[in-house]
């Protein structure tokens, strides 16, 4: 509410300042992201997300790792950590049971969430760690140059697959749910509204929750593949996006320049790794456990 | 039971090492399953619900270190417990608790290697890796304790240490210490000194998370406080935002090595022997010690005029220290567990002043201390 009030009172104040001024460190803006990149509608998602949740905005971390997803916590004014390429997950974990009070956000690049940090991933979803994934996947390595990913659909070209790519790409929310995450979605760029939606459910769910973002990269992704620019990725996600609430994560797969499946998937109840362990803990202490 | 297990015990290095975190304050402790260190973490999980602590198995090394540092933003003292390839895998992140100036112990409990090696047998190969390991310019402290009741007092100068100067400290123990028994003395609790970080405490929109003091080290606030800081591993300025410049590269690793070098007479600890009349000089550190410092005063008995000095922080390195018995001794023995690392640095800060030899020491024949003594013979009877 605080929130809200501060950012109608700085509009009404002064109209050079910006809508998200309470959210964003404007100090730091321009940001470093290309022009047609996706990655600012994920962060205008998030920060109104946050701003609907009328959440106190010390009571959120953000942490990120490496790429240009990375540079989100950056961007963000709250307590923010730009850690290293793919621990994210595991230094949002030590955040977490160091003050469980926080609501803890990930926010990162799908190299950085499921190549190098997979089995981060993989084990944070397991141990139901209360911290929300964001995470934007533009199927390439991009702050690097235009490498193939482990998103990269087939045969995609990429800067290291002059002749298209030949992996089998992975399935995000396929592989949350497997791992066991509570709350497992996925948009694209395009669908700000149910984006920031879904942001709001994911941090009100105690658990390890899951929001992929489909997001277009306009500089290496649609620039090899002949794709256009920005707009017409989001045009093409206008076209090809079709929103099936509960799909079987199985069919998840994306082709290249197929049609992508948007929509909640996951959504169910397990015991947080925090809720387990003080249960267990209180357990041990009261010598009720059978030996 | 209370944190401090106050007292003499009889208990092992790595139990040692466990009460010493925990008399200390210290209530993570993230690990991945590793022999020989593991009893520091068995120990620590069972004693962990007399105080409310918290520790966790991740799913590497890699991931044990990051939310070590995750849980000391959130204010709490944080360890992690590791040996030989573990160590490997922390490297990544000695460096990142060194670019974001986070307070942490690593406790690294040496086998020998390399790879998979030994796993069961002891070693010091370790010593450069825990000064070098990680990429890039930095200055990193690594303490050597060589018996039980050191496990305890160094885990608990370790602590002080990283929280005093806002950086990973390294305790460099082998696995000789970790599983010998010897009796421990625990303080009381009132009795022992414990350090805390430089906490901020002024007005929010003033705070900037690299601004520092006449001692170098920069205030520290925690996550959940309502500063809303940022901190990345890329070269930043004072508020904490990446800055890509030679200029501001400079001004970041310039003060994070300034703040351990120029301080360095704070930390730096070392045991001398017999150096008064020394001609022959044993440097020594960790299980090696043990039988070094016993050698040299059996020899002592048969009139050689031998001496030790035993290093209790092998970073940063007495470097003065150093020379000045390089410069009253004819030879330097430096007998390791390894083949020959920290006998790189004894031969480079003698400058020449004395003949610096090494004396490989192999795990099984270590404790007779009979190579060392054999060494210091041949070497007197030359001179």
């Amino acid at each position: 509410m605080e929130a809200l009030e501060a950012m109608k009172r700085t509009e009404a104040d002064d109209p050079n300042k910006h809508p998200m001024d309470n959210v964003l460190r404007m100090d730091r803006i321009p940001h470093i992201w290309c022009p047609g990149c996706g990655i600012g509608m994920v962060v205008t998602a998030f920060a109104s997300a946050l701003e609907q949740m009328q959440i106190d905005l010390d009571d959120v971390c953000v942490v990120s790792g490496i790429g240009c997803t990375g540079r989100v916590a950056g961007y963000v004014k709250t307590d923010s950590f730009h850690t290293t390429h793919g621990r994210a997950l595991p230094f949002a974990t030590g955040v977490k049971l160091g003050n469980p009070r926080m609501k803890v956000v990930v926010i990162s690049g799908d190299g950085d969430i499921v190549s190098i940090g997979g089995n981060h991933f993989i084990h944070a979803a397991r141990r139901n760690i209360d911290v929300t994934v964001i995470c934007v996947n533009n199927f390439i390595y991009a702050m690097t140059g235009g490498q193939v990913a482990p998103t990269t659909p087939q045969p995609a070209y990429t800067t290291t697959s002059p002749f298209g790519n030949f992996e089998a790409p992975a399935n995000i929310p396929r592989l949350a749910e497997s791992a066991g995450a509570v709350y497992v979605s996925r948009w694209t760029s395009l669908h700000m509204r149910r984006m920031t939606q879904s942001i709001i459910e994911a941090m009100a769910k105690p658990g390890f929750s899951l929001v992929e973002v489909i997001s277009p990269c306009a500089m290496y992704y649609s620039r090899t593949n002949k794709l256009g620019l920005g707009i017409d990725m989001i045009r093409f996600y206008h076209e090809n996006a079709v929103i099936k609430h509960g799909e079987p994560t199985e069919n998840l797969d994306i082709g290249f320049q197929k049609q992508i499946i948007v929509g909640k998937f996951v959504d169910r109840e397990r015991p947080t790794f925090s809720e387990s362990y003080e249960g267990w803990k209180k357990i041990i202490k009261t010598g009720k456990r059978e030996s | 039971m209370d944190a401090t297990y106050s007292g003499s015990h009889k208990m092992s290095g790595n139990r040692a090492c466990a009460e010493g975190g925990l008399a200390v304050g210290c209530r993570f402790l993230a690990y991945y399953p590793i022999q020989p260190c593991f009893e520091v973490v068995q120990h620590f999980s069972e004693r962990c619900i007399d105080v409310e602590g918290t520790f966790i198995q991740m799913e590497d090394e890699i991931s044990a270190l990051a939310a070590v540092l995750g849980a000391s933003w959130s204010g709490m003292k944080a360890m992690t417990v590791t040996s030989g390839p573990g160590f490997s895998l922390m490297m990544e992140h000695v460096g990142l608790g060194v670019m974001l100036e986070t307070p942490c112990v690593i406790v690294e409990v040496q086998r020998s290697g390399p790879s998979e090696g030994y796993p069961t047998g002891s070693g010091s190969g370790d010593v450069m890796q825990s000064r070098w390991g990680s990429h890039g310019d930095y200055e990193v402290i690594v303490l050597s304790p060589n018996c039980p009741q050191e496990m305890f007092d160094m885990t608990v100068r370790a602590f002080n240490l990283s929280e005093r100067f806002r950086s990973p400290v390294i305790l460099l123990a082998d696995k000789a210490v970790g599983s010998m028994e010897e009796v421990v003395m625990i303080p009381k609790s009132e009795e022992m000194s414990i350090k805390k970080r430089k906490r901020f405490s002024g007005p929010k929109e003033k705070y900037h998370p690299y601004e520092y003091d006449k001692d170098l080290v920069p205030w520290m606030v925690k996550v959940g406080q309502g500063y809303r800081f940022h901190v990345t591993g890329l070269t930043h300025d004072e508020k904490g935002y990446p800055v890509m410049s030679e200029q501001c590269q400079e001004w970041n690793v310039h003060r994070v090595i300034g703040k351990i070098t120029l301080f360095s007479d704070e930390i730096i600890d070392y045991e001398e022997g017999h150096t008064e009349d020394a001609e022959i000089l044993v440097v020594c550190y960790g299980s090696v010690s043990r039988a070094a410092v016993r050698a040299v005063r059996q020899v002592r008995k048969e009139g050689v005029k031998a001496g030790f000095f035993r290093l209790k922080t092998l970073w940063p390195f007495p470097e003065r220290r150093m020379l000045e018995l390089a410069e009253q001794v004819d030879t330097i023995l430096v007998p390791e567990m390894n083949y020959g690392q920290l006998f790189l640095e004894v031969d480079r800060c003698s400058r020449g002043k004395a003949e610096v030899e090494f004396v490989h020491q192999e795990f099984s024949q270590v404790r007779s201390g009979a190579s060392i003594i054999k060494a210091i013979k041949k070497v007197s009877v030359k001179a």
